[in-house]
C-alpha cells in the first residue's frame, strides 16, 4: 500500500515541483522562442503520460493487492488493447517529433541577411573575428597560430580587413540575425549563452555553425559547455547585445588584421623615460621592494605588464575597496599618457636583468606541489608562464606578492571586474585553495621552481629553442 | 499455455549431458577459484562488479561533496574532480552494470533458465571472468600511476583525452585503454558463450517463444554487446596509435598548451561516431537485461502471466536493432553536419514506441493480478516509476531541437542516471532479493530489505529529479565549481547541497544491503527450493543451491511457457515449465484458489 501512495505522491509531487520550482528556463533573449515552444509541448505531453501511467499503476497496486481468495486473471494477450496502445503512442510520438523537426529545419538554415562572427575557442579563452568590410573572412589555419598570430591568419587579401577581438567580450547588434562560425585551436569547446538557447560544439580542424537573432539588449554570460580540461568551469566570456549604432562604434574601435600587423614596435628607450616614476617604489632594476609593497617587475613578460597597466589605467584593477595597494598603483598607471607609453614601458621592463628572490614565507612545498598541478596547466609546469594561455610567469616572483594576489583572487578583491576576464578566471581557479595554508603551500612550491632562464637551459642544453 | 510453442522440439540440446558425464571439481580451487561452473563464475563476476561499483560509488560521493560544498575539501582540486567524474562513469556503465547483468546474472540464469547443465564452453567462460578481473585491476591501477587516472570524461573524447594538460593524459588514460581492450576480449569470450548456450543448449521443449523474458533480455543484450564493443575497441586502438605512434586518426592540426602539436588531418568527430555507435547500444545492453528480469519479477510476484509476451519479445528485438541507428542523437550539438539531426531524431523517437509498449505491458501484467508486495516486487515497481520518468525525459533529449538548450546540462545528468543508473540498479537489487534464496538457500531479511528499498528509491529520486530543473536553468555539467555565474541563481547552490546530502544518505544505506547479504548467508531463514512459487526452471532444481550440473540426474523437459500463473481450469496457482500436462489437476467447481504463496 505504501508503495501505491508513494507512487501517487511522487507523480503528483513531481508535477507540483515543476510549477513551484524556482529553477526554470533563463529569460529568452533570442529569436528561438520556437525552441522553448518545443520544450513546453514536450513537457505537457510527457507530463500527462507520466501522471496517467503512474496513477494507473498506483490504482492497479491498490485494486489488485494480494488477497487470499483472489486468483489472477489469465489473459496472455489482448490484441485489440495492444494495437490501440501502440497506435496512440505512435501518434503521440509523431506529435512530438513533427514540431521538433520543423524547428530544426529553420535551425540549420541561417537567413541570407545574417552577418557573420567567428568564435575561436582555446583552453580556456574565447576570441572573436569579424569579416570586415568585404564581408569575407580571410583564410586561417591552426598551423599558422603563434604568439604573434593568435588567429592563425594566412596571407590572404580577404583577411586584411578582418576585425580581430582578442578579449573574451563580444558585442552584437540587437535584432540582426548572426551566423556564428565556430572553430577551436586545441580541444573541443562549446559556445553557450543560456539565454540564446542555441549552442554548438567547436572543434579543431573544422568549423561548425549555428545562428540566432539577439532580441534583448543586455549583457549575457558565455560559458563553455563541452568538457575541455581542468579549467573548463572557468572558461567564461561575455556577450553584450547593443543597439546597431553602438555596435558599429564598438566594431570600428577594434583593430583589423592589417592594423595590428602595421603597429609600431615598442620603443624601450622611450619606456626608460617613463620608468623613472616607477623606479621609486619598484626599484631601479625592477627588483621590487617588499617594505613598500611594490612587487618585483623584472622577469615578467611584456604582454602581461602591458595588460595589467591597462587594467589599472581603465579601473578594472585597483578599484576594489579592499585592494589598498592596488589603489596606490592606479594613479601612477593613469599618469601614463597613452597606449604607446604603456607598450614602451612594458618593453623596457621586460629587458631588465632578472635577479633571484629570497623566500619569506613558510609553506609546505610538498603539499603545494599537488595543488600546483592545476596551476601548471596554464602557467606551465615550471611556472615559466605561457602566453597562449594568457598566464604570466610565476617562477622567480616574490612569494609575499604571489600569496597576497592569490588571497585577493580568492576573496574577489582582484579579478572580479567585468573588464578583467583573465582575472575572473583566476578568481574561479583560486577557489580550489581552501584556506591560507593552501595558499602558502602552493607559493612555497612555486619558490622551489627553477627560474625561467635556467629552465630552458636545463631542458634544452644546446639552446636551439629560442 | 497451449498456443505458445506447441510443436515439440525435435532437437537434442547440446548441453544435454547425462549427470555421470560431467567431471566434477574436487578441490577448493577447482570449485571456487578456477571454477568452470557458470554459477560460481556468476558469483565471481557479481562480487567483483559490486566491489568496483563501490569504488565508483565513493567517487560519486566525492563529486557530490565538491558540488554541494565547494571550497571546503582541499583534497578535491579541479583535476581530481574530473578524474572522479570520468572513472565513476566508466566504472558504473561498463565494469559494474554490463559485467553484473551479463557476466553475473547471465552466467547464473542462462543455463538454469534454459534447462541445461552449464554454458556451452565452460573453460572459455572461466577465462572470460579472469580477463574481466584483470581489466578491473588495470583500471584501478590508473589511480596510482603518476598523474593519476584519466580525467577526460567517461566518453574519452579526443583531442582532450590524450592532450597534455588533461589529468591522466600521461599514463592514466593509457591504462584505461588497455583495461577496456582486456575487458572487451574477456566479454567476447563470455558473450559468444551466452549466445551459443541460449541457441543450442536449451532443454527439450524449451522453444525460443517459451523462454523467460530474462533470457530474452540477456540474450539480445549480448548480441548487441558483441556488435557494439568492437566499435569501442577500434576507437580505443586508434586513439592509442595517435598517442603512441604519432598517427592522426582523431587528431587534427592543433595546439597543446600553446605549442603546435605534431598531428595533422585527423577528425575528433570520427571518434565520437565510433564511441556512440558503441555507447548508445550500451545503454540498451544495460537496459534490456533489466527489462527482462523485471518482467519475470512482476509476473512471479503478481501471480500473473506476463501481458503480451510476444509483443514483449518483439519489443526487445526491435529495440536492440533500432538502438544501432540512433547513436548520433548524442551528437546533435557536436558540430557534425546538422542535417543528420533530422534522421537521428526520427529514429530515436521511433524507439520510444516499443519502449512504451514494454511499460504498458508491465503495468498490464500487474492489472488483474494478485500482487504480493514482496521486496523484489517493491523494487520492480520502483523500477517502473523511475523508468517511466527517465524514458519520458529521453523524449526531450532525443528530439533534436529540444536537445539544443538541454545538451551538456544537468538535465542530461538527471536523465541518464534515472534511465540507465537508478532504474537498472533497482532491478539489480530486486533480482538479488528474488534469486538470493536460490543462490544461497536462504532468504534475505525482509525488514532490512524494505528499509533498503525505501531509502534507495525515494533518495535516488530526490537526487536526480531536481537535476532536470538545473538543466532547464542552463547549469552546465562537468563543472568543478560554479563561482559567480550571472544567470545561475544562488538557490542552485542550496539545491546542490540538498542533492549531496541525499546522495550521502543513499550511499550509506547500501551498507545495510551489504550487511543483509552477509548476515542472511549465515542466519537467513531457509528458503526451500521455490519460495516464490515460480514457474521457471531454475526454481525446479533437485538441490538448492543447485549443484554442479544444475539439475541432478535428469534434465528437465519443458511443456509450457514461463508464465502459467492462475491458469483457468488448473487447480494449481502456477504450473512450472517442466510440469507434465498429466500432473496438472483440474480445478474443483467452487474454484477455491490456492492463493497462499508465503509459507
Amino acid at each position: 500500500m505504501a508503495i501505491a501512495i508513494a507512487v501517487i505522491v511522487l507523480a503528483l509531487g513531481s508535477i507540483l515541483f515543476f510549477f513551484f520550482s524556482p529553477w526554470s528556463l533563463t529569460p529568452l533573449a533570442s529569436n528561438w522562442g520556437a525552441i522553448d515552444d518545443t520544450i513546453h509541448i514536450t513537457l505537457w505531453v510527457t507530463g500527462a503520460v507520466f501522471v496517467a501511467v503512474n496513477l494507473f499503476l498506483a490504482y492497479v497496486i491498490i485494486r489488485y493487492r494480494y488477497h487470499k481468495q483472489r486468483r489472477s486473471h489469465y489473459e496472455p494477450e489482448n490484441k485489440k488493447l495492444e494495437a490501440w496502445l501502440t497506435g496512440l503512442t505512435t501518434i503521440g510520438i509523431a506529435g512530438l517529433l513533427a514540431p521538433g523537426l520543423l524547428v530544426w529545419g529553420s535551425f540549420v538554415s541561417p537567413p541570407e541577411e545574417a552577418h557573420e562572427v567567428e568564435v575561436v575557442g582555446q583552453q580556456w579563452h574565447w576570441s572573436f573575428r569579424f569579416p570586415g568590410e568585404d564581408g569575407r573572412f580571410g583564410a586561417v589555419h591552426n598551423r599558422h597560430i603563434s604568439d604573434d598570430n593568435p588567429f592563425g591568419m594566412i596571407d590572404d587579401p580577404a583577411g586584411q580587413d578582418d576585425v580581430l577581438v582578442e578579449s573574451p567580450r563580444l558585442v552584437l547588434p540587437v535584432d540582426r540575425p548572426v551566423r556564428m562560425v565556430l572553430r577551436s585551436k586545441d580541444v573541443l569547446h562549446n559556445f553557450k549563452v543560456a539565454n540564446f538557447r542555441a549552442k554548438m560544439d567547436m572543434l579543431p580542424g573544422q568549423t561548425s555553425y549555428f545562428w540566432f537573432t539577439p532580441t534583448e539588449v543586455g549583457e549575457y554570460e558565455i560559458v563553455c559547455a563541452q568538457l575541455c580540461g581542468i579549467a573548463h568551469f572557468a572558461m567564461r566570456g561575455r556577450v553584450e547585445v547593443v543597439e546597431e549604432e553602438a555596435f558599429e562604434e564598438w566594431l570600428a574601435g577594434q583593430p583589423t588584421h592589417a592594423e595590428l600587423a602595421a603597429r609600431e614596435p615598442p620603443d624601450p628607450q622611450a619606456g626608460e623615460g617613463h620608468y623613472a616614476t616607477c623606479a621609486a617604489c619598484h626599484g631601479r632594476e625592477g627588483q621590487g621592494n617588499p617594505d613598500l609593497n611594490a612587487p618585483k617587475l623584472a622577469g615578467l613578460e611584456g604582454w602581461y605588464l602591458e595588460r595589467q597597466l591597462e587594467l589599472f589605467r581603465n579601473g578594472a584593477r585597483g578599484t576594489h575597496d579592499d585592494d589598498t595597494f592596488g589603489q596606490q598603483m592606479r594613479p601612477f598607471a593613469a599618469s601614463l599618457p597613452d597606449r604607446q607609453a604603456v607598450t614602451d614601458i612594458a618593453a623596457y621592463i621586460e629587458a631588465l636583468p632578472d635577479e633571484p628572490v629570497e623566500a619569506s614565507l613558510t609553506g609546505n612545498a610538498e603539499r603545494g606541489a599537488r595543488l600546483y598541478r592545476t596551476c601548471g596547466s596554464c602557467h606551465g609546469n615550471e611556472g615559466q608562464g605561457i602566453r597562449a594561455t594568457n598566464a604570466p610567469r610565476l617562477a622567480g616572483m616574490p612569494d609575499w606578492y604571489l600569496a597576497r594576489q592569490l588571497q585577493n583572487f580568492r576573496e574577489g578583491v582582484r579579478g572580479r571586474h567585468s573588464e578583467d576576464p583573465y582575472g575572473n578566471q583566476m578568481v574561479d581557479m583560486a577557489q580550489m585553495l581552501v584556506n591560507e595554508q593552501a595558499v602558502d603551500d602552493v607559493v612555497a612550491y612555486i619558490m622551489t621552481l627553477p627560474r625561467a632562464g635556467q629552465v630552458l637551459a636545463a631542458v634544452n642544453p644546446s639552446g636551439e629553442e629560442e | 499455455m497451449a498456443e505458445h510453442g506447441q510443436e515439440s522440439a525435435s532437437y537434442a540440446a547440446a548441453g544435454d549431458l547425462e549427470e555421470m558425464e560431467l567431471v566434477h571439481p574436487r578441490t577448493f580451487i577447482g570449485k571456487y577459484i578456477w571454477s568452470q561452473d557458470a554459477k560460481v563464475i556468476a558469483i565471481q563476476y557479481g562480487l567483483t562488479a559490486m566491489a568496483i561499483g563501490l569504488v565508483a560509488l565513493v567517487l560519486s560521493i566525492l563529486m557530490r561533496l565538491q558540488l554541494g560544498f565547494p571550497g571546503v575539501f582541499s583534497l578535491i582540486d579541479p583535476s581530481s574532480y574530473l578524474q572522479y567524474v570520468s572513472m565513476h562513469g566508466m566504472i558504473m556503465v561498463v565494469y559494474l552494470l554490463t559485467a553484473l547483468f551479463l557476466g553475473g546474472f547471465g552466467n547464473y540464469l542462462i543455463p538454469l533458465m534454459c534447462g541445461t547443465r552449464d554454458m556451452a564452453f565452460p573453460y572459455l567462460n572461466m577465462l572470460s571472468f579472469w580477463f574481466y578481473l584483470v581489466s578491473v585491476l588495470i583500471l584501478v591501477a590508473g589511480f596510482f600511476v603518476p598523474g593519476g587516472a584519466t580525467g577526460a570524461g567517461w566518453t574519452l573524447y579526443p583531442p582532450q583525452a590524450i592532450s597534455p594538460g588533461t589529468p591522466g593524459a600521461d599514463g592514466g588514460v593509457l591504462l584505461m585503454f588497455v583495461s577496456l581492450i582486456v575487458f572487451i576480449a574477456g566479454f567476447t569470450m563470455g558473450g559468444l558463450n551466452y549466445i551459443v548456450t541460449v541457441l543450442q543448449a536449451r532443454a527439450q521443449g524449451m522453444t525460443l517463444m517459451r523462454l523467460p523474458l530474462t533470457i530474452w533480455g540477456i540474450f539480445m543484450a549480448t548480441v548487441m554487446a558483441l556488435l557494439a564493443f568492437p566499435a569501442l575497441l577500434v576507437a580505443v586502438l586508434m586513439m592509442m596509435c595517435d598517442m603512441l605512434l604519432g598517427t592522426s586518426f582523431f587528431m587534427p592540426e592543433m595546439l597543446t598548451l600553446g605549442e603546435q602539436s605534431a598531428h595533422e588531418g585527423g577528425s575528433p568527430l570520427l571518434f565520437q561516431h565510433l564511441f556512440w555507435f558503441f555507447g548508445h547500444p550500451e545503454v540498451y545492453i544495460v537496459a534490456l537485461p533489466a527489462f527482462g528480469i523485471v518482467s519475470d519479477i512482476l509476473a512471479t510476484h503478481a501471480r500473473k502471466n506476463i501481458f503480451g509476451y510476444r509483443m514483449m519479445v518483439w519489443a526487445i528485438i526491435i529495440i536492440g536493432v533500432l538502438s544501432f541507428v540512433v547513436w548520433a542523437h548524442h551528437m546533435f550539438v557536436s558540430g557534425m553536419n546538422p542535417y543528420f539531426g533530422f534522421l537521428f531524431a526520427t529514429t530515436t523517437l521511433i524507439i520510444a514506441v516499443p519502449t512504451a509498449i514494454k511499460v504498458y505491458n508491465w503495468v498490464l501484467t500487474l492489472w488483474k493480478g494478485n500482487i504480493h508486495l514482496t521486496v523484489p516486487m517493491l523494487f520492480a515497481i520502483g523500477f517502473i516509476f523511475t523508468f517511466v520518468n527517465g524514458g519520458l525525459s529521453g523524449l526531450f533529449l532525443g528530439n533534436v531541437t529540444v536537445d539544443v538548450p538541454l545538451a551538456d546540462t544537468y538535465f542530461v545528468v538527471g536523465h541518464f542516471h534515472m534511465v540507465m543508473a537508478v532504474a537498472p540498479v533497482l532491478v539489480v537489487f530486486g533480482a538479488i532479493y528474488h534469486w538470493y534464496p536460490k543462490i544461497t538457500g536462504r532468504m534475505l531479511d525482509d525488514t532490512l530489505g524494505k528499509i533498503h528499498f525505501w531509502v534507495t528509491f525515494l533518495g535516488a529520486y530526490a537526487i536526480f529529479y531536481p537535476m532536470h530543473f538545473l538543466g532547464f536553468a542552463g547549469v552546465p555539467r562537468r563543472y568543478y565549481a560554479y563561482g559567480e555565474t550571472g544567470y545561475i541563481a544562488d538557490s542552485v547552490q542550496a539545491l546542490n547541497a540538498f542533492i549531496s546530502v541525499a546522495a550521502i544518505i543513499v550511499a550509506l544505506t547500501q551498507l545495510i544491503f551489504f550487511f543483509n547479504l552477509v548476515w542472511s548467508y549465515y542466519r537467513g531463514r531457509e528458503s526451500g527450493p521455490n519460495p516464490w512459487q515460480a514457474t521457471t526452471l531454475e526454481w525446479q532444481t533437485a538441490h538448492t543451491p543447485p549443484r554442479h550440473g544444475n539439475f541432478g540426474e535428469r534434465l528437465p523437459v519443458v511443456y509450457r511457457w514461463a508464465y502459467d500463473y492462475g491458469v483457468p481450469g488448473a487447480k494449481q496457482d502456477y504450473l512450472p515449465q517442466n510440469m507434465p500436462p498429466e500432473e496438472v489437476e483440474a480445478a474443483s467447481d467452487d474454484a477455491e484458489a490456492d492463493g497462499e504463496v508465503r509459507p
